[in-house]
């Protein structure tokens, strides 16, 4: 059994919960609503496992969740008007929701849509921020790490190697990398596995690595807040 | 590139067909067969600014569209930039020696807190391509390092890049500094990256937000055309 601390409670990620879902499915597709809870999450497919754990570890069955594609955070002008849709799709049939986006490179646009819809949303730049927590991560500044989470640990290859055509050019990773000192693995739960795959992303990018658990930070403290006054 | 190219003995083509193979091999990313075009049409008698314009720009020209339209990405654009790049060394010496024409100075640079310097790297050598002096402060620059490149290079533009949303609002803080100091209007501000658009362009003071590298040359053309007609009414 995978286990992570989550407060006190100890999640386990080999449940059917988690089994059923892939990386792919995440990546390119996003996740449709489990079940019919009261209250609705919209998030990143990135954040889906996490967000499905924190919701198990509680036992918050009046949450449901909607994933939009991870993919979006190599493209983060769909964020927005996407966003926008799901909230549209889903009003009607939630007494609330909110967004489980941080800024994610919307330049501001997710918070005017959220303001302009009379939904919240999580605070912080990116989720390397409030994985770490908002404060700690500002206070920092570290301008010259590239930051990986699980997921992306994961995904790698199909996130930063293949789109960056690294895999069939490698003579531009000082390009792309020149400027970067340090890989953080922002790591949400205790895998060995994923430590070893996330030094040798920084391997391959010729930086050096930093593991660093995080947790769930800043989320686990806006779920909770959400689920509170949901 | 298709086996057949494999053949092609670059100093065995007339120069109209030598020039169009160096646009395939740009496009290719290619950088020995770059240098060694250039080269060649250096040996030819060809002046340094005749084989800038015609044979890397025109090329470049050629990637910037198709990188605009969607057909390549930028692993494609980096990789011709790099052939490119090869060519420059050659002729960059050549072309101060000779005195090429300049059409104007750029001072450009990432701003404070970003690192990423892909698309300011890509505009200045096109920049360099089309005749204008650069002068590169390279990331992660402060205030204090803008205004002090701009006092002592006394450029016609200024070019600011950002890649992250958290760090594009500190474009506002440098022009907001300049028009404090009375001189914002003494330069052309350009700004450009990928999360700025038009409307946050003008939001903040610059004169024009570039999408790309290619814009970037077309606008600092327009406005240096524009100073130099002003001059000439005010003479």
């Amino acid at each position: 059994m995978v286990q992570s601390t989550f407060g006190s409670v100890e999640l386990d990620f080999t449940s059917k919960l988690f089994m059923k879902i892939t990386d792919q499915q995440l990546s390119e597709h996003g996740l449709e609503p489990q079940s019919q809870g009261k209250v609705l999450l919209i998030a990143c497919g990135a954040l889906a496992r996490e967000i499905l754990a924190v919701i198990k570890a509680n036992g918050w069955t009046h949450i449901d969740l909607q994933c939009l594609p991870a993919i979006y955070h190599n493209k983060p002008e769909k964020i927005t008007p996407e966003v926008r849709k799901t909230i549209n799709k889903h009003q009607k049939s939630y007494s609330n929701i909110f967004i489980v986006y941080a800024d994610c490179g919307t330049g501001g646009d997710l918070k005017r849509l959220c303001d302009e819809m009379g939904v919240e949303m999580i605070e912080g730049p990116h989720c390397y921020s409030f994985f770490e927590g908002n404060e700690v991560f500002e206070m920092r500044e570290e301008i010259t790490c590239f930051y990986l989470t699980d997921f992306l640990v994961r995904q790698f290859d199909a996130f930063f190697w293949r789109p960056m055509g690294l895999d069939r050019h490698p003579e531009l990773r000082n390009m792309y990398f020149g400027n970067y000192t340090t890989l953080v693995y922002q790591a949400q739960i205790k895998d060995h596995a994923l430590e070893t795959i996330a030094e040798d992303c920084a391997r391959r990018m010729g930086l050096d690595y930093e593991y660093r658990f995080t947790g769930y930070g800043d989320l686990e403290v806006a779920l909770d807040k959400f689920s509170t006054n949901a | 590139m298709s086996d057949q190219d494999d053949d092609i003995v670059l100093s065995e083509l007339n120069d109209e067909d030598l020039v169009a193979q160096m646009f395939d091999d740009l496009y290719d990313g290619l950088k020995e067969e770059i240098e060694e075009g250039v080269n060649i049409l250096l040996g030819r008698d060809w002046a340094p600014y005749r084989v800038l314009t015609e044979a890397l720009v025109g090329g470049m020209t050629i990637v910037g569209n198709d990188f605009r339209d969607g057909i390549l990405f930028v692993p494609e654009v980096l990789l011709a930039a790099n052939a490119m790049k090869g060519g420059m060394a050659i002729l960059k010496p050549l072309l101060i020696a000779t005195g090429a024409p300049r059409v104007g100075k750029m001072v450009i640079g990432t701003v404070k807190g970003d690192i990423h310097d892909i698309g300011k790297n890509l505009v200045g050598m096109m920049m360099e391509g089309a005749g204008f002096e650069i002068v590169d402060l390279g990331i992660n620059n402060s205030v204090d390092a803008y205004l002090e490149a701009i006092d002592r290079e006394q450029p016609d533009l200024l070019g600011m890049s950002a890649l992250l949303t958290t760090t594009m609002p500190y474009m506002k803080v440098v022009i907001d500094t300049m028009i404090e100091k009375g001189i914002r209007d003494d330069y052309t501000i350009l700004v450009g990256g990928a999360p700025l658009n038009e409307e946050f362009g003008k939001a903040i003071g610059a004169d024009a937000y570039c999408r790309d590298a290619a814009v970037a040359v077309e606008t600092a053309k327009e406005f240096m055309a524009r100073k130099h007609n002003q001059m000439a009414t005010n003479a």
